[in-house]
């Protein structure tokens, strides 16, 4: 089986995220990085993948930044076998990210293409079912439960109110992977040593203009100061009373 | 033209409140463009819900049914969405950010090639161009943007209001589309049902979440969390969990809240024994009105709190299902 594995290089979630300069995007100014939390998912998906069925392969592609290299060099020591860095200094929309990555994926032979649910910081949760319109495949969103068997993905997702939906996917096929799908491995210290010296398949992104034009960025509008109410459960009924009257949301 | 064709999710028969909000933010919308405001509903048994739709700002309603809508199908209704799109000359397709709009309108813009505002907070005209807010981060930023070309944005629930039901009404046209069973990549077999009534946190308009200060519930904090669910049952609120919460394997991941979790923006929510790591704070900031709860009163939760109780969970928990009980009974 041929797994690719779409990753994010974005901003760590502790960081502090003001807007820049421009107005426009954040600023990067001591900014740390990492792969997008729910992206791990999809590479452990991927991998234990490959550990069932002897003889696959996992690809991660990145669109991002030269420095992106560093995430997909974490992707091959987690147990990745190539690496694919589609290079662009650019922010991108999610048509945009996904018109790039399909225009890869086409060439490379895909059963299996794998995403996070939702990137930590655009959070558009589009490009993975925009890549499989555009691949003309299957896609399944927001996986919480998966096996392949016999040229078919077994999925779960999850929907509102703690309900699950169970589908079936024709091969080849893209899902996008949330949070209880697996418990994400860490790289092994012989992997981080083979990583270092694979030969990442790089190269400048051929990705269309936007067409979702940020006009500004600015920070969430301020919330008025606060009140303690008292402390205990004595405080309990005038928070009540001020919730009703005050407040007026109950 | 400006028309703005909106997908009203239906729910057991009915448009969902989601889709009525979205309807609601579709109708204010295409008046400031001078466009109409169709809706488009999908799925069966749905021809008394159709005729109501002009009651809340549609000017026409489209009612596809058929086998290919008798459960949800990602492929068939993003074709669906796609179609009428371009057939009603659409310069803004609207739809919820739910687990069935969020599956179906990234591949419905990208079968037309158009660009998609995820979540939208915000809709309105400027200079005769539909403008949309959405938060990023989280909510740690918001951005303002615009389209080239028509465009796809699904909207936050419970963000943009349900609209009233007025005296308008609506020509329901059926249309159909070239969809066959065999089509479909992705065939929905079953859905497992959670605990019967659930609400989801995404969607609720109260919502009471636990942190770490609650403890584990399968020890000490046994007694915690059946109050927390018992303070949710008296309210009508989602129960939802910060991220150590739901690391530790105490509650289930479709219950956290924050920029690793689901964003949430209820009228009211209540943080008990939540510290508030950013993340956290990102993921709930935009609810109207926040209460927290916590024996710090150097937590973080409290800098964005409107209300606070300096308290443990034990202490405080059992007072607040008191006091909400006797308010809302009086």
């Amino acid at each position: 089986m041929n797994i690719i594995v779409c990753v994010r290089r974005a901003p760590v979630t502790d960081a502090r995220i003001k807007p820049g300069a421009d107005g426009r995007n954040y600023d990067p100014a001591g900014v740390n990085y990492d792969i997008s939390e729910y992206d791990k998912f999809a590479l452990e998906a991927g991998i234990a993948l490959k550990e069932k069925n002897p003889g696959s392969k996992v690809t991660a592609v990145i669109l991002g930044v030269k420095d992106s290299a560093k995430e997909l060099r974490t992707c091959i020591a987690t147990g990745c076998d190539a690496g694919v860095l589609l290079i662009s200094d650019k922010e991108h929309d999610a048509f945009a990210t996904a018109s790039a990555l399909a225009a890869k994926i086409k060439t490379l032979p895909h059963d299996l293409v794998l995403f996070g649910h939702i990137s930590v910081d655009n959070q558009s949760s589009a490009v993975g079912p925009m890549t499989a319109e555009l691949l003309g495949i299957g896609c399944a969103t927001v996986v919480t439960g998966l096996s392949v068997e016999g040229g078919v993905a077994h999925v779960e997702r999850e929907i509102e109110g703690g309900k699950r939906e169970k589908l079936e996917v024709r091969l080849p096929c893209a899902l996008t992977c949330q949070k209880g799908l697996n418990k994400p491995r860490s790289a092994s210290m012989k992997g981080i040593m083979a990583a270092k010296n694979t030969k990442l398949d790089e190269g400048p992104a051929a990705v269309p203009a936007n067409l979702i034009n940020v006009l500004k960025m600015e920070p969430p509008a301020p919330r008025p100061a606060g009140k303690i109410v008292g402390e205990g459960p004595d405080a309990a009924r005038k928070l009540v009373e001020l919730l009703r009257n005050e407040a007026k949301v109950i | 033209m400006s028309n703005v064709l909106v997908f009203v999710e239906a729910k057991d028969g009915k448009a969902s409140k989601a889709g009525l909000q979205a309807l609601g933010a579709g109708a204010a919308l295409a008046a400031s463009l001078g466009g109409k405001c169709i809706a488009l509903l999908a799925g069966n048994g749905l021809d008394a819900e159709a005729a109501t739709l002009g009651a809340y700002g549609a000017s026409r309603t489209l009612l596809a049914s058929g086998e290919a809508f008798s459960k949800h199908s990602p492929d068939a209704m993003a074709r669906l969405i796609a179609n009428q799109a371009q057939a009603q000359g659409a310069a803004v397709v609207l739809a919820s950010a739910t687990s069935v709009g969020k599956d179906c309108m990234p591949r419905a813009a990208a079968m037309m090639k158009c660009g998609l505002a995820s979540d939208i907070v915000e809709l309105r005209a400027e200079g005769g161009k539909p403008v949309a807010v959405r938060p990023v981060f989280a909510g740690k930023a918001r951005v303002t943007v615009q389209a080239s070309g028509a465009l796809f944005a699904t909207l936050r629930p419970n963000v943009f209001a349900t609209p009233a039901r007025g005296g308008g009404s609506a020509p329901v046209e059926a249309v159909k589309v070239a969809f066959s069973l065999a089509d479909l990549k992705a065939v929905v077999k079953e859905i497992v049902s959670g605990a019967a009534g659930k609400l989801d946190v995404a969607e609720a308009e109260i919502v009471c979440s636990g942190g770490r200060g609650m403890k584990d519930p399968a020890g000490e904090g046994k007694q915690n969390w059946a109050n927390l669910e018992k303070l949710a049952a008296t309210i009508g609120a989602a129960v939802g969990a910060s991220r150590a919460v739901v690391d530790a394997g105490w509650r289930p991941h479709g219950e956290q809240v924050g920029q690793t979790g689901k964003t949430v923006s209820p009228k009211l929510y209540i943080a008990v024994a939540i510290s508030g790591a950013i993340q956290h704070l990102a993921g709930m900031s935009g609810s109207k009105v926040i209460v927290a709860v916590n024996k710090d009163a150097q937590a973080p939760i409290f800098k964005v709190a409107d209300y606070g109780i300096v308290g443990s969970a034990e202490d405080v928990l059992p007072a607040l299902i008191e006091a909400f009980a006797a308010a809302l009974k009086g």
